[in-house]
């Protein structure tokens, strides 16, 4: 397969939000506004390429009975230095996403990723791999953030363009599964026409 | 599937071993290298809210700590002309989501300047509009002398945010707390704090 196709496959055939349904509990949890989900993607995909290619690169000397604690000790180390990186410069993103980020160490994508991919190909295919995984993730959260933040609080990306509130429920936690649910269902849609 | 190494003990022990050890030295290393921009950050956050709450004032305000009921509460004192100008006091008290915790500036002559919200977790387009003016701004030049703080359910002089008593009694609460800490700075004696909003108030916010 090649590189680009690497990439894209995570953009729409293998989309983890909209096709796997992979990472529910941030995706739900943190898409209450468009730069929130698109924070969340992006750290996810700053872990998800790291730790690719690092389990990708130990894969060979990590012994099989220890796989899976090597590589959540990988992932939880990559997971820190985020954490660190965004306290340090971005603090007011790192404050919104709280517990959401250290939380990204169990995130089922980065070890589905682990165990279904880097494990056994290459490093820089598994960086690629990494990278198309994050980059449909962030793009299908700041999809669901914005449609959450447009019905929600009537702002995009921060700009209001109407006075007042908007469906509050949108905001909540009822508004991310009937949004997520419909994005899905228009995803599905959009898929099987092309 | 490219041919692991056999999982005898001595791989297994080796292998994990090693991985600790490199990853606790990347994180010793990134550690080392963002510690002081998390202070600066930390400390920019505090020192903004500080000029939010409080009137202008000369150098940097120093930070102290006031020992009360076996707490002990930070505060910051500045000075304006060489004369103690106000106080910046961190208060909290349990709000719908969690705390809310607010910095309350206080003159030296015991006006709320103004007040800010650190951090809180109240609902999204409920309880959070308590950082903004139409509610917050109450608290500005405030003479508790003059004004009752209690929402105006309860009596007090304080609009309520439409929909959230629970977090404005909390932000209510975490005034008063403040103002039993700034009255305690100036007596010295112990301040009379309480937690916040309670338990039967629960369903009057949804």
């Amino acid at each position: 397969m090649g590189k680009f196709k690497l990439i894209t496959k995570g953009l729409v055939k293998e989309n983890p939000t909209f096709v796997l349904l992979l990472g529910m509990c941030p995706t739900l949890a943190t898409t209450t506004s468009a730069i929130n989900g698109m924070g969340m993607g992006l750290a996810t995909m700053f872990v998800l390429v790291l730790s690719n290619m690092a389990i990708s690169a130990t894969a060979p000397y990590i012994p099989d009975k220890v796989r899976i604690p090597s590589y959540i000790v990988i992932i939880a180390a990559f997971v820190t230095v985020l954490q660190f990186i965004m306290q340090a410069y971005t603090p007011a993103m790192y404050e919104t996403l709280g517990l959401f980020i250290p939380l990204i160490v169990v995130n089922c994508i980065v070890l589905g990723r682990a165990e279904a991919f880097a494990n056994k190909n290459s490093v820089i295919d598994s960086a690629c791999d990494g990278l198309g995984i994050g980059l449909g993730f962030t793009m299908s959260l700041t999809i669901l953030g914005l449609v959450r933040e447009i019905l929600g609080s009537g702002s995009a990306f921060g700009f209001k363009f109407i006075s007042g509130d908007g469906i509050l429920a949108f905001v909540l936690a009822p508004g991310a599964f009937l949004a997520l649910a419909y994005l899905i269902v228009l995803f599905r849609k959009i898929t099987k026409m092309n | 599937m490219t041919m692991a190494l056999q999982s005898t003990l001595k791989n297994m022990v080796l292998s994990l071993g090693i991985i600790c050890l490199a990853s606790s030295a990347i994180l010793a290393g990134v550690y080392a290298l963002t510690k002081e921009p998390i202070e600066a950050a930390a400390a920019a956050k505090t020192n903004n809210a500080i000029r939010q709450v409080l009137p202008e004032f000369d150098g940097e305000p120093e930070m102290a700590s006031i020992e009360a009921g076996g707490q002990s509460y930070d505060y910051y004192v500045v000075n304006k002309g060489g004369a103690v100008a106000g106080y910046a006091i961190t208060a909290s008290a349990s709000g719908f989501g969690g705390p809310v915790t607010v910095m309350v500036g206080i003159t030296a002559d015991g006006i709320v300047y103004n007040t800010s919200v650190l951090s809180q977790s109240e609902t999204p387009g409920l309880g959070a509009k308590c950082t903004e003016p139409e509610f917050a701004g109450q608290f500005k030049n405030l003479d508790p002398s003059k004004t009752k703080l209690a929402v105006k359910k309860d009596g007090g002089d304080i609009d309520a945010i439409t929909a959230s008593t629970i977090t404005s009694r909390a932000y209510i609460v975490a005034v008063n707390n403040a103002l039993a800490i700034y009255k305690a700075i100036r007596e010295g004696s112990a301040p009379d704090v309480s937690t916040g909003a309670s338990v039967e108030d629960a369903q009057t916010e949804k």
